[in-house]
């Protein structure tokens, strides 16, 4: 556990495994000159890193997380208004400068406190090199649905509550009376007994003197007033008249556009390219060649583009131009066969005996799923304006790590990270996405070249084509089930484990129990994808246990709450979700219900989709979700993230398929990665069950189990069960082979 | 060429290639970036806009085609006393956007079809936003907001009528 120092503006901890990890700053006394500079405008004085009280008493919480559309501006800031006893009108809220100060430990520690070790994928966004104490301070990511998990609960609600304690023992000191005496409201102070009450701001000055409380009281939920309701989220007006700045929007002197074409094949690299075909072309300034990618820069992205459309470029072979998405397929059922074969699985999770278990067994079910590699398509395209000028490059963009950014820019130009200078703009999408610097170095590395700013625009193709994509996976099953139905043995085998660890886990009481992988790695670029691994395993593991409820002549839903007998907080959520879908309210004949449920970042979640498959056509005409986050910080934004995961999951589980020809991916734009639209859009009804206990993420959680919530429908339809996504491949006018129920 | 586009009220005049799509010309020469860039193929509606009063992908539309014609972007929707259109009161009230990157053709989208159709029933609603793409997944939300914008606008009409009667 971290250790509250009494004068650290950061608190740090070692966690088992070697972690460090690092609290929230509220001493006023320890903050940098540069950090006051960034954020502290003329008479306003900073409490803490995390907010500012200026003197018209408008508190400004500092965010240091991006806003992606998951609401976390709003809610962080209520929880730090809540413990401030801040009027909410007056709270305003900016995202943090990236800045080592404000570095994300929280997310380090998010993914501590949920049993896991670092993920790996972090430290590739920091040069490479293995986190240390110091390293970690470049953390400052939005994403693993952390922002409010995390940063939420440790640090801006320990800096309201320290904040609120220093005015009041300043207000105490000014006034001459016991603290105790006083409290706060709507960003006052009252002293009762004499009538007297001031501003927040009027103690501002002298609370920057005094030593914060190295444990604030925190309030308990009966006494928020903030949290828990859900204000208006400050930054939808600016999204509603077109002014809300995204990265794309970026508009310096002088600036020109540059467009860019990486090698198709991943892995290839330029060979020549012939300027003279785009020579005469108007409004052309340059032609780069980044060794992997070219570029054209002109006066205009139009223009850049049309040329870049017919510059003569030449890759040279990378040796995976032969790659198909059937030889992909290939060598993952290889790497399975052969690591069975030669008892090379890698161990994931192991209880009791399965071998055991399956010889005292006669019956078994064993399936076999598949899912494709996905993009993320985000809705604004990869972007980033460059400007290298007086040793700085200043970068414009959206991105979901501006620290880790900046230290790969830096790496990549050969500059001080000090140097690089990222100005974070509202994100037209992340889901994962805008995490990966590729585009921002690609743009710092066009700046160097130029004397005047650029504006980087990928297009939709150049976006779908070179995607950290969601993993292409197979995962296997066996399981044995005893006279009653009961199953006895899970076992379970894929191919690549990402993160989070927990994603293959299973919540049912099933005694003997072996998740294992072999690996099978490909060329194909791996990025995370909302809810990263659980996007994937929910659908596999959802899907098996609604064949073990067949194969046991039982309801679906009476198969795994029987299931869920030691796990009571998996089965409320679960039994609301089948009441407030009316789950045994029979249906016409073309329509059926599916359930499924998984646990991601801390967040339980239940799902029922109703569907219709008529004419060979899917669709899904309502959802019943029920989710348990423990405490809903902000319902209607929970509702809103849960809507969003929905829909996200069933434009995957529908019609979503990346797949690789001749070593790139065969993909590029909307008509053939197609998109679920407003009249394929289900009703969504979310129901919200406060759990309690630690508070669990919102943005992704919604996305898991809504693939195998609709398989599972198409199932009860139609008897046809679906192993494969997408969807959009299957057949509807006819039959396919039930699972092998070997009795 | 010189090209004379009308946008929300204003005249520019644009010296351009004609065959420029109209998303570009908006965004770079005119300097209004509320219009986005999503697919240029006239597949999501990010760069929905009106021409003449009709809904159009602007990213697939020459600026030529829209010489002499009455633009308007999401820039230019707000009432003339400065007030927010019903349509983006209505956003506002139904929460709706998320990261946000769609809305500016969605709303366009939206008040497109108010303007010809005002009490647009659900197969209305679906067919005049299924262009539109929003990859945050809003659509519920937006349906809502297009009915509660509806009857704002029908009220308002009546409040008109009888004003002038
Ligand atoms: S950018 Fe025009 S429809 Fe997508
Ligand atoms: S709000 Fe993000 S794409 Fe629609």
């Amino acid at each position: 556990m971290g250790k509250w120092t009494r004068r650290a503006f950061i608190t740090t901890g070692l966690l088992a495994g070697g972690t460090l990890v690092v609290g929230v700053a509220i001493r006023p006394g320890n903050r940098s000159a540069k950090v006051a500079r960034l954020i502290a405008d003329d008479g306003e004085t900073v409490l803490s890193i995390w907010l500012k009280i200026g003197s018209d008493n408008v508190v400004t919480a500092i965010v240091p997380h991006a806003e992606m559309g998951q609401g976390a501006h709003t809610t962080l800031a209520m929880m730090l208004a809540d413990e401030m006893d801040a009027d909410w009108s007056q709270v305003r809220m900016m995202e943090a400068p990236a800045h080592k100060e404000y570095a994300n430990y929280a997310l380090a520690r998010g993914y501590e406190l949920g049993d896991m070790d670092f993920p790996a994928f972090l430290i590739d966004t920091i040069d490479g090199i293995f986190l240390t104490a110091t390293k970690q301070m470049n953390l400052q990511i939005t994403g693993g649905s952390t922002s409010v998990a995390t940063t939420g609960m440790i640090g801006m609600r320990v800096a309201g509550a320290a904040t609120k304690a220093i005015l009041l023992e300043a207000a105490a000191a000014t006034w001459q009376v016991p603290a105790h005496e006083l409290h706060a409201r709507n960003s006052h102070i009252f002293h009762d007994a004499s009538h007297r009450s001031a501003p927040f701001s009027e103690f501002a000055t002298a609370a920057a003197d005094i030593d914060p409380p190295a444990k604030p009281q925190l309030k308990s939920e009966n006494e928020y007033t903030i949290m828990g309701t859900s204000p208006q989220k400050l930054d939808i007006p600016a999204k509603v008249d077109g002014s809300a700045q995204f990265g794309i929007d970026t508009v310096l002197p002088g600036m020109k556009y540059a467009a860019v074409k990486a090698s198709p094949v991943f892995g290839a690299v330029i060979k020549s390219i012939d300027q003279s075909s785009i020579e005469d072309l108007p409004g052309v300034r340059k032609v780069i060649n980044l060794g992997d990618a070219a570029v054209v820069i002109a006066d205009g992205y139009w223009q850049a583009q049309q040329a870049l459309d017919r510059l003569k470029i030449e890759f040279t072979a990378s040796g995976n131009e032969g790659i198909e998405q059937s030889t992909i397929f290939q060598q993952f059922s290889k790497a399975m066969d052969d690591a069975t074969e030669n008892k090379r699985n890698t161990i994931d999770f192991k209880i009791g005996n399965t071998e055991t278990a399956m010889a005292e067994s006669s019956h078994f079910v064993e399936a076999e799923y598949k899912v494709p590699y996905l993009a993320h398509a985000t809705m604004e395209p990869m972007n980033c304006t460059a400007w290298m000028h007086d040793d700085q490059c200043e970068l414009w963009l959206g991105t979901q790590n501006p620290l880790g950014f900046a230290a790969e820019v830096a790496a990549a130009i050969e500059i001080d990270q000090e140097n690089v200078i990222v100005h974070n703009q509202y994100l037209g999408g992340g889901f994962g996405r805008r995490a990966f610097a590729d585009y921002a170095i690609q743009a710092g590395r066009i700046a160097v070249q130029v004397p005047y700013p650029v504006k980087l625009i990928w297009s939709r193709e150049e976006d779908m084509r070179h995607d950290h994509y969601r993993q292409a996976n197979i995962s296997r099953f066996k399981a044995s089930l005893d006279s009653s139905g009961k199953p006895t043995a899970w076992v379970n085998q894929f191919v690549d484990k990402h993160d989070p660890i927990e994603a293959p886990y299973i919540p049912y009481g099933i005694e003997n129990q072996l998740i294992h992988f072999a690996d099978a790695e490909t060329h194909v670029p791996w990025g995370f994808w909302r809810s990263v691994d659980h996007s994937l395993h929910a659908f596999f593991t959802e899907s098996f246990a609604d064949e073990l409820a067949h194969a046991a002549g039982k309801d679906a839903y009476e198969f795994r709450r029987d299931l869920l007998a030691n796990n009571l907080r998996f089965r409320d959520v679960l039994d609301l979700a089948a009441e407030k879908s009316a789950w045994y309210e029979p249906l016409p004949g073309n329509r059926g219900r599916g359930i499924a449920i998984h646990k991601s970042f801390g967040t339980i979640v239940a799902q029922v989709v109703e569907v219709e498959v008529n004419n060979g056509k899917v669709r899904a005409h309502r959802v019943t979700c029920v989710v348990d986050c423990g405490f809903a910080m902000h319902p209607d934004g929970l509702r809103a993230q849960m809507e969003s995961g929905i829909i996200y999951g069933l434009t995957a589980a529908l019609y979503s398929d990346i797949s690789i020809h001749r070593g790139a991916v065969a993909q590029s734009n909307f008509h053939d990665y197609p998109m679920l639209r407003m009249d394929e859009s289900p009703q969504i009804e979310t129901y919200i069950i406060n759990g309690g206990g630690r508070v669990g993420g919102g943005g992704e959680p919604g996305t898991p189990a809504i693939a195998p919530a609709l398989t599972n429908a198409i199932f009860s339809a139609t008897g046809q069960r679906i192993r494969e996504l997408p969807i959009k491949h299957h057949d509807f006018n006819r039959g396919n082979p039930g699972a092998k129920d070997i009795a | 060429m010189m090209i004379t586009l009308n946008i929300n009220g204003e005249t520019h005049a644009v010296d351009v290639d004609p065959a420029t799509p109209l998303l570009w010309v908006i965004r770079e020469q005119i300097g209004l970036v509320g219009t986005k860039y999503g697919c240029g193929i006239a597949q999501c509606g990010a760069c929905t806009v009106h021409l003449n009063g009709a809904a159009i992908r602007s990213c697939v539309t020459p600026v030529q085609a829209a010489d002499g014609q009455q633009i308007t972007t999401i820039e230019g929707i707000r009432r003339n006393d400065g007030t927010l259109h019903p349509v983006q009161q209505a956003w506002i009230d139904e929460q709706i956007p998320q990261c946000g990157y769609c809305q500016s053709g969605q709303i366009m989208s939206a008040t497109a079809l108010l303007m010809e159709n005002p009490s647009p029933s659900g197969e209305d609603i679906d067919r005049a936003m299924s262009g539109n793409v929003c990859r945050c997944g809003t659509y519920g939300r937006i349906r809502k907001g297009i009915e509660r914008a509806a009857i704002v606008m029908a009220h308002e009409a009546v409040v008109e009528d009888t004003g002038n009667g």
